[in-house]
């Protein structure tokens, strides 16, 4: 596939090495995730280019930008990339309107970018065009900061933890407009996080990195539904599904429907026929052999075992569901294990004591 | 006292606020790119050229008059040069003075946008590239802006050290009425020929510049902006 991206960087310093080869889908939002000192900022910023790895490769679609077996390394300004970084590092010199203006009258005029009205509406700062960086709140700023990366027409959009300098409460600000973002850009998006819910939250395709290693790579829930990935997650192990938005019913819960059957959840905002992403975390699955009847656990879906594997807890195993082709994750305990005689093919049925609405 | 007097007092202030504008404006065009450098490069020679150019804040005006009185001289490089260019010999002229004058203040502009520079930090210019910014294009359009009260300290510092300077005028310019003879020489001269109410009045008037010129750097210069 021609759009696809590929990145091969190898960097090593004294203190850190970073070592990867990754090829990531060209359409939608690959997050690298990791710990500090995972590598995962040093990665996006050798895609950028501010980072020179000796050796690198990194291609977008058709465009080489870096291929130092043949001497090429286009230098960041001649680059069609747009980055965000932590802090929104607007110039305070400039006026928001002059600050978004400043990659858009810099691209080639070939490179037909959205116009800034479109851009500032879809962001919700129409009305801070005139104001000063200064005036500006955390969360404004980095939605400015994101239309100033988005008008310079890139062909790839790379963020740096965007959200990690702000409170809660302006990640929840700015999280619906990332979702626009996600659902309207036509783009591919690198999202370096090491927030677990921004991820499940906004990625289509997950890249773990440990130690500046890749340890895990692929589609979201592909990643999350490995067992055999012990301490990535922790205590967040889990998967994410996609679920429609059915019915609201009289007693305050919606029924969402999913491939694997209809879970309810507390009534949600969403309009009926939407699409959420809802996280559901092992720890609040667990296994009966038989359906149950005598429980207060709405939730209750068909699953085969696919596998099973012990985790960090002690006395804990992650068992590995398939329900109707997507994977749930269960943390159950060992001994539960043994005495219902959990293998892999044994068909169950998984109850869900909670689904966290992503939305 | 007569006119004449007054007239030289006069001579002596318009060449000094020539001197002073004409060296200001060549430190800028010098002191910056030196200022850059310093600010951003990881050589090796960043401490060798950093004492350098620090070198005058040190030593004694006359060394330095000195050594460009060789450099310029019939026998000096430069001299030589001037001389074969058909320009004659640099010294106890104005453009010896203006060269003297860029070498003794050229600390006092490069230190304050060196300063500026480094306090950008590497971020806004990264931003800039990744906006499509060539790194000519991001030094006019974000450095530049960015460092404006380091260049306004710098060029104020300048101009007022070029106007207080004393020493070195006297050795590479001399004492040649509206030539050389600027106002720190004309008080020196007013001082020697027991003249105390002309000295009076033009070193009051530089006690009054001084302070004016620093009571604005340290009011008005603007405290370094929160970088959004």
């Amino acid at each position: 596939m021609s759009s696809e991206i590929h990145a091969r960087f190898h960097i090593d310093r004294r203190d850190f090495s970073l070592d990867v080869d990754l090829q990531l889908p060209g359409r939608g939002v690959t997050a690298l995730f990791g710990h500090s000192g995972s590598g995962k900022t040093t990665a996006l910023r050798a895609m950028a280019g501010l980072e020179r790895a000796p050796g690198g490769y990194f291609a977008v679609g058709d465009e080489v930008w870096q291929d130092e077996s043949r001497g090429l390394f286009v230098p960041p300004h001649r680059r069609s990339l747009g980055v965000v970084f932590q802090e929104a590092s607007l110039f305070p010199h400039l006026s928001v309107r002059k600050n978004m203006e400043f990659g858009q009258k810099r691209a080639p005029t070939v490179a037909l970018g959205p116009a800034l009205p479109e851009i500032a509406d879809l962001l919700g700062i129409a009305h801070l065009l005139d104001r000063s960086p200064d005036q500006l709140s955390g969360g404004e700023r980095q939605r400015v900061a994101i239309a100033r990366a988005l008008l310079a027409a890139p062909k790839i959009l790379l963020m740096d933890e965007p959200l990690a300098a702000l409170d809660l409460k302006r990640k929840q600000e700015i999280l619906p407009y990332l979702e626009r973002l996600h659902r309207e850009l036509a783009i591919p998006v690198v999202y370096v996080s090491h927030a677990p819910d921004e991820v499940a939250r906004l990625a289509d395709h997950l890249v773990l990195l440990d130690e500046g290693r890749v340890v895990a790579s692929g589609a979201l829930n592909d990643v999350l539904s490995r067992i055999d990935l012990p301490g990535a997650f922790a205590d967040d192990a889990g998967v994410v599904i996609e679920a429609c938005v059915a019915a609201h019913e009289a007693d305050d819960l919606s029924r969402l429907e999913f491939p694997g059957g209809a879970i309810y959840v507390t009534r949600c905002q969403a309009a009926v026929g939407s699409w959420l992403r809802c996280r559901i975390h092992a720890r609040d699955v667990s296994l009966a052999l038989v359906p149950q009847v005598q429980t207060s656990i709405l939730n209750c879906v068909a699953a085969i075992v696919v596998d099973l594997a012990p985790t960090d807890t002690p006395g804990h195993v992650l068992v590995r569901l398939d329900v109707a082709g997507e994977p749930l994750l269960a943390r159950i305990t060992q001994r539960s294990a043994s005495k219902l005689d959990i293998c892999p093919g044994l068909a169950l049925r998984a109850q869900i004591k909670a689904v966290a609405l992503l939305a | 006292m007569d006119s004449t007097a007054y007239s030289a007092d006069f001579a002596a202030v318009w060449l000094t606020l020539k001197l002073a504008t004409v060296v200001t404006l060549l430190l800028l065009v010098i002191g910056t790119p030196i200022a850059w450098w310093l600010a951003r490069t990881r050589s090796v020679f960043k401490g060798v050229v950093g004492a350098v150019v620090a070198l005058p804040l040190v030593l004694p005006p006359t060394v330095i008059g000195f050594y460009l009185l060789v450099v310029m001289g019939p026998h000096g490089p430069l001299g030589q040069l001037t001389q074969s260019l058909g320009l004659g010999l640099l010294p106890f002229t104005f453009p010896g003075l203006v060269i003297a004058s860029v070498f003794y203040s050229l600390p006092f502009v490069v230190q304050p946008i060196q300063n500026a520079f480094e306090a950008i930090g590497e971020r806004p210019l990264e931003v800039a590239a990744t906006l499509r910014a060539s790194p000519w294009d991001a030094f006019w359009s974000v450095a530049v802006p960015l460092a404006k009260p380091g260049f306004l300290s710098g060029a104020i510092l300048g101009f007022a050290h070029t106007v207080g300077e004393f020493g070195i005028v006297l050795m590479i310019g001399g004492n040649i009425p509206e030539k050389t003879r600027v106002v720190s020489v004309q008080i020196y001269d007013h001082v020697e020929a027991l003249e105390y109410a002309q000295a009076h009045w033009l070193a009051g008037g530089m006690v009054l510049f001084s302070f004016t010129v620093l009571l604005a750097l340290y009011t008005f210069n603007p405290a370094r902006r929160k970088t959004p």
